[in-house]
């Protein structure tokens, strides 16, 4: 087949809504915008378990503490799942930490704001989870498949990371004034980077067009973000909580909220490393990288030496069988 | 491949997890441990979280080998033409039940 007939076959596919497996040719565009995308959502994952183990340790009962120990852990788990997606693609996992390390790839913004009161535990679950969500339903159905597989397990786990968020917002919410207060500044200073999430707006997101022809985007920026306001705006309401957003209006003829301007000025300086806590979360990550090589290089060793034993062992026996 | 291939990372393995008795394992996904020991004890945490399996089977993925996708056409053509390897292919006068 010529590099032309393999093109055919392969938009073939696409348009067909087949999946792309590993050892399927692609065009080296997909190769590397799926490479950028899952290593980038992995690194989320992972860098993404700081702002809550900040809490762990300062849970409010043991119920909450044990909660959000799974809720890291299943962080941990994404990230591993997203990882052996994008190592299907040719990339190294040692290659993927290394880029992560020196700040050539990057990871969702929303990690770079601080967690400072234990309602950023319930705003976090309630609407950084929601919005995750929200993005990631739809790439269970993406067109590579180790994506889409490891989607359709994240999606799984994720939904009691949003309810368990949730859940911390009702009780303080209902709780005492001081508690409810705690609860709506939450709610104000994650509602913004939240919609943050979804990306930028379409007319101005390069990588939309493609990813949307190759289906490994469906829905576009701006489509899921609008979803994603009109649900949390309803869940805010049970919350008994104000939207921080003087703009927010129903929008009978269009059937869905109209919302205010965001601040991409503010989006744009936290991608280039200038939020609150980004160089904070990056030198956590070298850290645990740079001393868990003890770690790495005991295991290594730990296998080695029971390799030997076992293989002594057996010519032990052996030489006992023959004698 | 080779080129992004680093000596240092723990060898990479496949883990495919029996969800129940009575049925096949299923492949779940992979992950890098020193050993098949410690793979399986990492494919515990990985991928049996919830309560998914009940057995689990770890394989170094340099030891799979895969049919080639570029030759699928040729490589399953030959069952393409036998329809009377089904049961559809045969017609029976309605009398006859539970066949």
């Amino acid at each position: 087949m010529t590099v032309i007939s393999f093109q055919e076959h392969f938009d073939e596919k696409i348009d067909k809504d087949q999946t792309i497996e590993p050892k399927d040719w692609m065009p080296e565009d997909y190769r590397k915008t799926l490479i950028r995308q899952i290593s980038q959502h992995a690194h989320s994952e992972i860098v993404g378990m700081l702002p809550e183990g900040n809490w762990i340790s300062r849970a409010p009962t043991l119920r909450r503490k044990a909660v959000l120990l799974a809720k890291v852990q299943d962080e941990a788990g994404h990230g591993l799942y997203l990882y052996s997606a994008a190592e299907t693609l040719g990339i190294s996992r040692d290659e993927m930490y290394a880029q992560l390390h020196s700040g050539k790839a990057k990871y969702s913004s929303i990690f770079n704001y601080p967690t400072i009161t234990w309602a950023d535990m319930g705003a976090v679950g309630w609407l950084v989870d929601g919005a995750a969500i929200m993005n990631q339903v739809p790439l269970c159905r993406t067109s590579y498949g180790p994506y889409a597989r490891a989607m359709v397990r994240v999606c799984k786990e994720e939904s009691f990371h949003q309810r368990q968020g949730f859940e911390i917002m009702l009780n303080l919410s209902k709780g005492t004034e001081v508690q409810r207060k705690m609860a709506q500044d939450a709610f104000n200073r994650w509602w913004w980077p939240s919609l943050m999430m979804f990306g930028p707006p379409d007319a101005e997101s390069p990588n939309t067009e493609n990813s949307v022809r190759w289906r490994i985007k469906r829905f576009t920026n701006d489509e899921l973000r609008q979803k994603f306001v009109d649900v949390t705006v309803e869940q805010a309401k049970i919350l008994g909580l104000t939207v921080p957003d003087k703009d927010l209006k129903w929008n009978e003829e269009r059937g869905h909220y109209d919302f205010g301007v965001i601040d991409w000025a503010e989006f744009k300086n936290v991608v280039k490393g200038n939020g609150p806590c980004n160089r904070q979360r990056l030198e956590t990550r070298k850290k645990a990288w740079e001393e868990g090589q003890w770690v790495r290089d005991a295991a290594m060793a730990h296998a080695e030496k029971r390799k030997a034993r076992k293989a002594s062992a057996a010519s032990t026996l052996a030489e006992a069988n023959a004698a | 491949m080779d080129s992004t291939t680093n000596n240092s990372e723990w060898p990479l393995w496949e883990v495919f997890i029996r969800s129940k008795a009575g049925l096949d394992h299923k492949h779940a996904g992979s992950l890098h441990a020193p050993d098949y020991e410690m793979a399986i004890e990492n494919a515990r945490d990985v991928y049996t979280r919830r309560m998914e399996g009940v057995s689990i089977w770890v394989v170094e993925s340099k030891n799979i080998h895969a049919s080639d996708p570029g030759q699928s056409a040729s490589m399953y053509e030959p069952a393409n033409d036998k329809i009377y390897r089904h049961p559809t292919f045969y017609n029976l006068p309605d009398e006859v039940k539970y066949m």
